[in-house]
């Protein structure tokens, strides 16, 4: 499987046409404790860009951005009772989406991981 | 999701206090604030630093903090053309909270004023240090006013914050809140802006960072901006720029209590004629505490209605409340809506979130009076 990156700091990782989205081990280094995870329900449909959901840290609220356009799978409800949990493994069993992709063709638009380190030092 | 970060063209020309190289080595991130390069927490995060004042004793650097001395004839009667605290009657060694009134009746900024003898001690945000300077050089020509950039200001605030401090200045254990003594060169004032028992103590720049030292290695956990935010937002303490400006009187934001009687009937201060007729016969509106029945925090800038859905105010500050676990804002309601339990919506990315008001502060003081 391949992870792709985002500029606003999602990953996405790609089975088939189902892919798992989450925001990345630096985005949670930088938010903080996260104390506040709002996510949408499975059946949603969202374009690329969209915002698909809310993370908050003691600091700050970031929107959680649509890498690709897709409909959501499964949303990781854990997450909205315990937000905590966001920060102890953000690009592992933190993900917070698995949605089936409607254009495959967008993934080469998205960085590799060389790309994300580069953009993130 | 958008990330904030530092731009190292900015960096170069941002102020660092003499804590800096401290706050470097101790891991600090460091954030642009008031042109200040500060931190804004430390590795262990903003949870622990703020429940290491709430249960301990927390390590401020508050050193971007502007300490200006006034002196000359009656510094005092001078510093009462300017702001509606009671300052004549401020005995030696002694501080008082006040602000800094428009002729409108607004907020310039809000101070910590301490009679230091032959001259007054005042304290202002970093912020507003510049525009302050303006007005006290121009409204006290009868005065020098002196800012003392060669120091810095440490606070140490929590339930053990006395314990240390009087273990490295004796003579700072029979002080009470709000009163201040000066060791050497170095003064010494137990206030604070936590909610919390605690000091701030103003030294000269080259002596900080070893007094830093010591305060940490007596127990005091350093804490950065982060945590200083929550702590004060639990307190029901206004953050100039976000709860009061020069919109806001002193009497909506609940300031009241430091604009003593004998200043409300000479009506001798900027602005107060909207301040003393508010005082009488009550504002408008009203800064008050709100919690949201659910968990999403309601920051600056967010909507507050009515059930029926219409838009009475804004939250001010808003945030999660580590000591409650839960979200808290400050905002500004009409007064008929100010009341406890008043219930009321958030409107949060478009959808209203019930919510209600409560009494302030949200964590209560726990001043050595």
């Amino acid at each position: 499987m391949i992870t792709y990156y985002t500029e606003d700091h999602e990953w996405i990782t790609v089975d088939g046409d189902i892919a798992t989205i989450g925001i990345t081990n630096h985005a949670a280094e930088q938010l903080g404790e996260v104390v506040f995870v709002e996510l949408q329900g499975a059946g949603e449909t969202f374009a690329k860009g969209d915002e698909i959901g809310v993370v908050e840290s003691v600091k700050a609220a970031s929107d959680i951005y649509a890498p690709v356009t897709g409909e959501i799978v499964e949303a990781n409800d854990a997450l909205a009772e315990k937000p905590a949990e966001l920060n102890e493994d953000p690009e592992g069993t933190s993900w917070l989406y698995k949605i089936k992709l409607s254009e495959t063709g967008e993934l080469s638009e998205l960085m590799d991981e060389d790309a994300y380190k580069a953009l993130i030092e | 999701m958008h990330l904030m970060r530092v731009v190292p063209e900015a960096a170069n020309m941002l102020k660092k206090t003499p804590l800096y190289d401290l706050h470097v080595e101790l891991g600090a991130k460091l954030v642009q604030f008031a042109g200040w390069e500060m931190p804004v927490q430390y590795p262990d995060g903003i949870m622990v630093e703020h429940a290491a004042c709430r249960n301990g004793a927390a390590l401020f650097d508050v050193s971007h903090m502007c300490q200006i001395k006034v002196s000359g004839d009656n510094p005092a009667v001078a510093m009462e053309r300017l702001c509606p605290g009671g300052l004549t009657t401020l005995q030696t060694g002694s501080a008082r909270y006040t602000q800094l009134t428009t002729q409108k009746g607004g907020i310039y900024d809000d101070l910590i004023v301490t009679n230091g003898g032959d001259h007054l001690f005042v304290v202002v945000n970093a912020s507003m240090a510049e525009q302050d300077l303006e007005i006290l050089t121009a409204g006290l020509p009868d005065q020098s006013v002196t800012p003392l950039a060669d120091r810095a200001l440490v606070a140490v605030q929590g339930p053990t914050a006395g314990q240390i401090v009087s273990g490295l200045f004796p003579q700072t254990t029979e002080l009470r809140f709000m009163q201040s003594i000066v060791v050497g060169y170095i003064r010494l004032s137990r206030l604070g802006y936590t909610g919390e028992d605690g000091f701030e103590i103003s030294i000269p720049a080259p002596q900080a960072e070893d007094l830093a030292r010591q305060l940490i290695d007596a127990g005091a956990v350093p804490a950065g901006l982060g945590a200083r935010d929550t702590l004060r937002m639990e307190a029901g303490l206004p953050l100039y720029g976000s709860d009061i400006d020069q919109g806001t009187s002193p009497i909506e934001a609940g300031l009241g209590f430091s604009i003593p009687k004998r200043r409300r009937e000479a009506a001798d201060f900027p602005g107060a004629a909207r301040i003393v007729a508010e005082a009488t016969d009550g504002a408008s509106r009203k800064l008050v505490g709100l919690r949201p029945d659910g968990r999403a925090p309601a920051r600056a800038g967010t909507e507050i209605a009515t059930p029926e859905g219409k838009v009475v105010g804004s939250v001010t500050s808003g945030g999660f409340s580590p000591t409650l676990n839960g979200p808290i804002s400050l905002g500004y309601v009409p007064s008929d809506l100010a009341k406890p339990d008043t219930e009321l919506h958030f409107i949060l990315r478009g959808k209203p979130a019930p919510a209600r008001v409560v009494p302030l502060p949200f964590v209560p003081h726990s001043y050595l009076r």
